[in-house]
């Protein structure tokens, strides 16, 4: 489903795209991630996506990329080195990168950054991001139907706002539909380390969580969940061979559009700095196939959920919602803004324990 | 058969000598290693050895990347020199930046000259002061210093992350685990514009001066060498164990700190949860390769920055994996390791003696 | 000292006891979190058992990381080649000998320095794991199953606790009776023990020091990468690149924080892993980590209690101290920073070394003298 996508997006690009090849060089970029591209999760989506930029435009483009630099002091230096060699377009796919992309950027003006899940921009430096909490609505619609015992089990990593928005929304979303749902939350405090989030998810199974949620990178947890006979959801990337039958549905961070469209403005020469939040509608954030464990109605109503996100009848965080504390957040009726979505640093109300802070 | 026979005085020729050798050893290897991954082995060896050396950015980069390995292992050298085993070092660098950036943090916005030495000399009180917690309970309880000051590095690196993401995240951050940015008189000084070469390096090559006198004409050089060597005749000469315990990892630690603190306050200018990276470990290396003497660890020091930068290049010039980077790194220290036995040791052809 | 014998098995049955009285009253399963302990200790028992042996016989080898990392792509690889996970631990026992012996050559041979030679070592052998591990990311290894016996091991909790393991349980507890009649209580077991006393002297009596501690290293290498290969094919079961995620480190801790013992260095790994295990399991379970602290004193009161060493005073504050935390922690659950929560294995190591080390006798006792020192025939 997610390559299909990607290839009707990059067939679509390149027709529209006007011919390039007139005996340019190929035009570089250059992509730099947190982790290696073999890890199945984070990393492994961005770089399919540089994937569908050498597809999209064969021979008219050049990608380069460096793994598992790490978010210190290396970063900038890694940044600069790409820039320095004649890439044109530099994609910084992790938060840690924000400062060292901005220093680099502004001692190399024609090169233009992109910067994943950051908030600094500047004249040479876009920003983008996926807005997964609308997955995670799904995730928590579907979960809350599944789960016999009630309980969900949690993995998260940091408490970070994107993090925490993910709970919330798929809190609400598994609220609605079961309202003697409770939640079981784990923060493992690191994005990856498999053996930590295997643990994490055995715990949780043994707190009667029989469906796990992550927001950790690896697949332990899918592979724990096959083992015990439970449910999960890939995050980041299907993750579908680790779990055929725990495998309920995934969030995919399909970036390969974006990057297409990006490689393209820069050739075109149309490229400006923009803010990119995008969600399910313009398929930056894609939910994986249905598993067939899935009650067709089920299906159905994560269907709608889905169609609703794009049409935009249907918003993750509508009113009324409380914060945990009981005081009021969202009237009747009313939406999150943006603003508050990206600081959140309370859990509505329901949720049980305290968001460690 | 072939025995080692011990030289009466290391070979100041093959001292120089061997690792020259072992530099051979490595790019032979490392070429097989890079033929069979099927990527070009002298392009590869030429991308990682001495492009660097040609351009004048990476020339600098290995100058940024040498300074945290060259303090810290300089502090640590004389701690091993007396025996006494900080392998914790790299906790004892997160906590120097933690101190140190902590104090900027404090001053944020706050102009004057005063700021930055005030941030070092937090610093290296911190990574003192953290050393100090293996040092005391090995004076008091008889711990052992390689486990206390090793378990140590967890705690700083989650006491790192507890902080950034608590009470000196940034305000403006959106709750991202980072602080501030240093601002202007918090931020060392750029030595060459255009570069991340900062005043840190300087003042690291002055410690590497200074350790160099102390350890060869200074009273507590000479104790600390005696102490390594033995013990109890130390003892009877008069130096107090507990003291030169402390002594040489509360140098080791202020180094090691000071480091942290040029680290965040230099090349990343504020502090995030991925400061530390693995300087404090490799320093060690760097420690032994230099032979614990100042000079050489400079010297080593820039060596292992240089495959560092290399390797850089070499991963998306040539698309070699990270992997294949490191597997390259561990030949070279191997090599460096197992050619040292020259120096000090000859070969000789023996016939088999009864036993 | 006998009065201390006779009461470390019953502190230790207090201590469980007491471990599984604060796990039901928390709402947790004290069988499923005993077998959730049992797995996740597999890894440091098998690793630390290894390097204790290797400790025993005068080397440190610090290294224990990377052979873990070898040990658990090496145990993958085979297994999914081959489509037996027999075969993935024995190939994960050769591949960490083999990655052992560089260093025992190193130490031994070429004299190098064994703190920074170990040190390479965990660098080689993490980017070497993840070099050949490139094919095998996203792969499932073949299942393995535990060893159920018919009727014994559906016992209520005799049988999830101790009858349904898998075979490397067993055998990691079969290793440690062994290593323990080994050390103690064979002659080969002596003289390794002896070159570890004094390599000089063991050596004067003709025994080869050098092939005896590359046995050793070779030993402590396979078990190290059977522990490697006990992440990548039971825990998790898949394999990723920096997996091990410093377990090595821990195992070296473990082989202190066990006095070179090898039922404590057992005791040691099945309480670090019941750290880790407890901390995740007491989140999920909503509560506060001050529980955890209030428990560990708990535990202390009982030991000072029992070994009649405290005051009066002392033991009126200690269980005056662990009511008044207990009823805190039940009256106002605060949270803490998660951060603060995993430091806590850290913390306890550092503590535990200090009160074993803090005995200096025993301490002593134990702790190969020539450890760490290089061994050359002319001195």
């Amino acid at each position: 489903m997610k390559f299909v996508k990607t290839l009707a997006a990059v067939a679509a690009l390149a027709l529209a795209g006007p011919a390039l090849s007139d005996g340019h060089e190929p035009m570089k970029v250059g992509f730099i991630y947190v982790g290696p591209v073999g890890d199945f999760g984070w990393s492994y989506e961005h770089d399919q996506g540089r994937k569908a930029i050498e597809e999209a435009f064969g021979d008219k483009v050049e990608t380069t990329y460096l793994e598992s630099v790490p978010e210190g002091p290396d970063a900038e230096r890694a940044i600069r080195q790409l820039a320095q060699s004649g890439h044109d377009l530099i994609f910084t796919t992790s938060f840690g990168y924000m400062n060292p992309t901005l220093k680099v950027a502004e001692q190399f003006p024609d090169v233009k950054f992109e910067h994943a899940t950051g908030f600094k921009r500047a004249d040479n430096v876009s920003v983008y991001s996926g807005r997964f909490y609308e997955g995670r609505t799904v995730l928590g619609h579907i979960a809350g139907h599944m789960t016999e015992t009630n309980t969900i089990g949690y993995i998260a990593s940091f408490p970070i706002p994107e993090v925490v928005r993910g709970i919330n929304s798929a809190y609400l979303a598994a609220k609605a539909v079961n309202p003697d749902v409770s939640f079981k939350i784990v923060w493992v405090n690191t994005w990856f380390d498999p053996a930590k989030e295997a643990d994490a998810a055995n715990a949780l199974i043994e707190q009667g969580a029989d469906v796990i949620m992550q927001h950790t990178d690896s697949p332990a947890a899918m592979t724990i969940a096959e083992e015990k006979g439970i449910y999960a959801f890939g995050q980041a990337s299907d993750m579908k061979q680790f779990g055929p039958n725990a495998r309920l549905s995934s969030i995919i961070d399909n970036w390969g559009p974006y990057y297409v469209a990006r490689t393209q403005a820069v050739m075109d020469g149309t490229w400006e700095s923009t803010d990119t939040w995008d969600g399910i509608k313009p398929g930056l954030t894609e939910i994986g196939e249905f598993s067939d464990k899935i009650p067709a109605e089920v299906q159905a109503s994560a269907q709608a959920i889905i169609d609703g996100i794009v049409d935009g009848s249907i918003h993750s965080f509508t009113g009324p919602i409380k914060k945990q504390d009981g005081s009021d957040w969202l009237a009747e009726g009313e939406r999150a803004d943006d603003g508050t979505l990206l600081g959140m640093n309370f859990y509505v109300e329901g949720i049980e324990g305290e968001l460690p802070n | 058969m072939l025995i080692l026979e011990r030289r009466p005085a290391p070979s100041r020729f093959l001292q120089l000598a061997t690792p020259v050798l072992a530099l051979i050893a490595t790019m032979i290897a490392g070429g097989i290693l890079f033929a069979f991954l099927g990527k070009n082995p002298v392009e590869a060896i030429r991308v990682i050895f001495f492009d660097p050396l040609f351009d004048s950015y990476s020339r600098s980069e290995i100058l940024v990347k040498a300074a945290p390995l060259v303090l810290i292992a300089t502090g640590l050298a004389m701690g091993f020199r007396a025996g006494i085993w900080n392998i914790g070092a790299e906790g004892q660098f997160i906590i120097g930046a933690l101190t140190g950036g902590a104090v900027g943090l404090a001053f944020y916005g706050t102009d004057g000259v005063w700021l930055l030495p005030l941030m070092a000399l937090a610093g290296a009180l911190g990574g003192c002061a953290w050393a100090m917690i293996p040092a005391i309970l090995k004076i008091r309880f008889n711990a052992n210093e390689i486990l206390v000051s090793l378990m140590l590095v967890y705690v700083a690196t989650l006491l790192l992350s507890a902080m950034v993401s608590g009470p000196l995240r940034d305000p403006d951050g959106f709750n991202f685990p980072e602080s501030r940015q240093f601002h202007d008189s918090a931020t060392l000084p750029i030595l060459m514009a255009g570069t991340r070469v900062h005043m840190g390096i300087l003042v690291a090559l002055g410690v590497v001066v200074a350790a160099y006198v102390i350890l060869a004409r200074h009273l507590l050089g000479f104790q600390i060498r005696l102490y390594g060597q033995a013990p109890r005749a130390a003892r009877f000469a008069g130096v107090r164990d507990h003291i030169l315990i402390a002594t040489c990892l509360g140098i080791s630690g202020a180094l090691a700190g000071l480091a942290g603190l040029f680290e965040a306050a230099g090349p990343v200018g504020q502090l995030v949860p991925a400061l530390p990276a693995g300087y404090g470990f490799t320093a060690i290396i760097v420690a032994f390769l230099g032979r614990l003497n100042p000079l050489g660890i400079l010297l080593a020091g820039l060596v292992m920055a240089l495959t560092y930068i290399g390797g850089e290049t070499a991963q998306f010039s040539l698309q070699i994996p990270a992997a294949a980077i490191s597997v390259f790194q561990g030949m070279l220290l191997f090599f460096l390791l197992a050619v040292d036995v020259l120096s000090t040791y000859r070969l000789r052809w023996q016939g088999r003696r009864a036993a | 000292m006998t009065v201390e014998r006779l009461t470390q098995p019953v502190l230790i049955t207090l201590a469980l006891v007491a471990l599984a009285v604060f796990a039901l009253i928390s709402g947790l399963d004290p069988v499923l979190l005993g077998a959730s302990i049992i797995i996740a200790a597999q890894p440091l028992l098998l690793a630390a058992i290894g390097e204790m042996v290797v400790e025993k016989s005068g080397v440190l080898n610090l290294g224990v990381e990377g052979m873990m990392i070898i040990g658990a792509i090496a145990g993958f690889a085979f297994a999914v080649e081959s489509g037996s996970p027999w075969v993935g631990f024995l190939g994960a026992a050769l591949a960490g000998a083999a990655l052992a012996l560089v260093f025992g050559v190193l130490t031994q041979v070429l004299l190098s320095n064994q703190v920074a030679t170990g040190l390479a070592l965990t660098l080689f052998g993490l980017g070497l794991a993840a070099l050949i591990g490139q094919p095998y990311s996203g792969l499932k290894p073949p299942a393995f199953g535990s060893l159920d016996i018919p009727g014994l091991s559906d016992l209520p909790v005799v049988g999830p606790l101790f009858l349904s393991h898998d075979a490397v349980v067993y055998f990691a507890l079969g290793l440690v009776i062994a290593v323990w009649l080994f050390l103690g209580r064979s002659r080969p077991g002596m003289i390794l023990r002896a070159v570890g006393e004094n390599h000089a002297a063991a050596h004067a009596l003709g025994y080869n020091v050098i092939a005896i501690r590359l046995a050793a290293i070779a030993f402590g290498g396979a078990c190290a990468g059977l522990g490697g290969a006990y992440l990548s094919l039971v825990r998790v079961p898949q394999w990723n690149e920096g997996m091990t995620a410093g377990a090595g480190w821990i195992a070296l801790a473990i082989v202190v924080f066990g006095a070179w013992k090898p039922w404590r260095v057992m005791l040691g790994a099945y309480l670090f892993g019941g750290v880790t295990i407890l901390q995740l399991n007491l989140q999920a379970a909503n509560l506060t980590p001050l529980w955890l602290l209030a428990f560990g004193l708990f535990l202390f009161a009982i030991w000072r209690t029992l070994t009649s060493r405290a005051g009066p005073i002392e033991l009126l504050l200690l269980w005056l101290g662990t009511i008044a935390l207990g009823t805190w922690s039940a009256a106002y659950p605060i949270s803490i920073q998660a951060q603060y929560l995993s430091m806590t294995p850290y913390l306890v190591t550092i503590i535990v070394l200090v009160v074993m080390s803090a005995d200096r006798l025993r301490a002593n006792q134990n702790a190969p003298a020539s450890l760490g020192q290089v061994f050359h025939k002319s001195g």
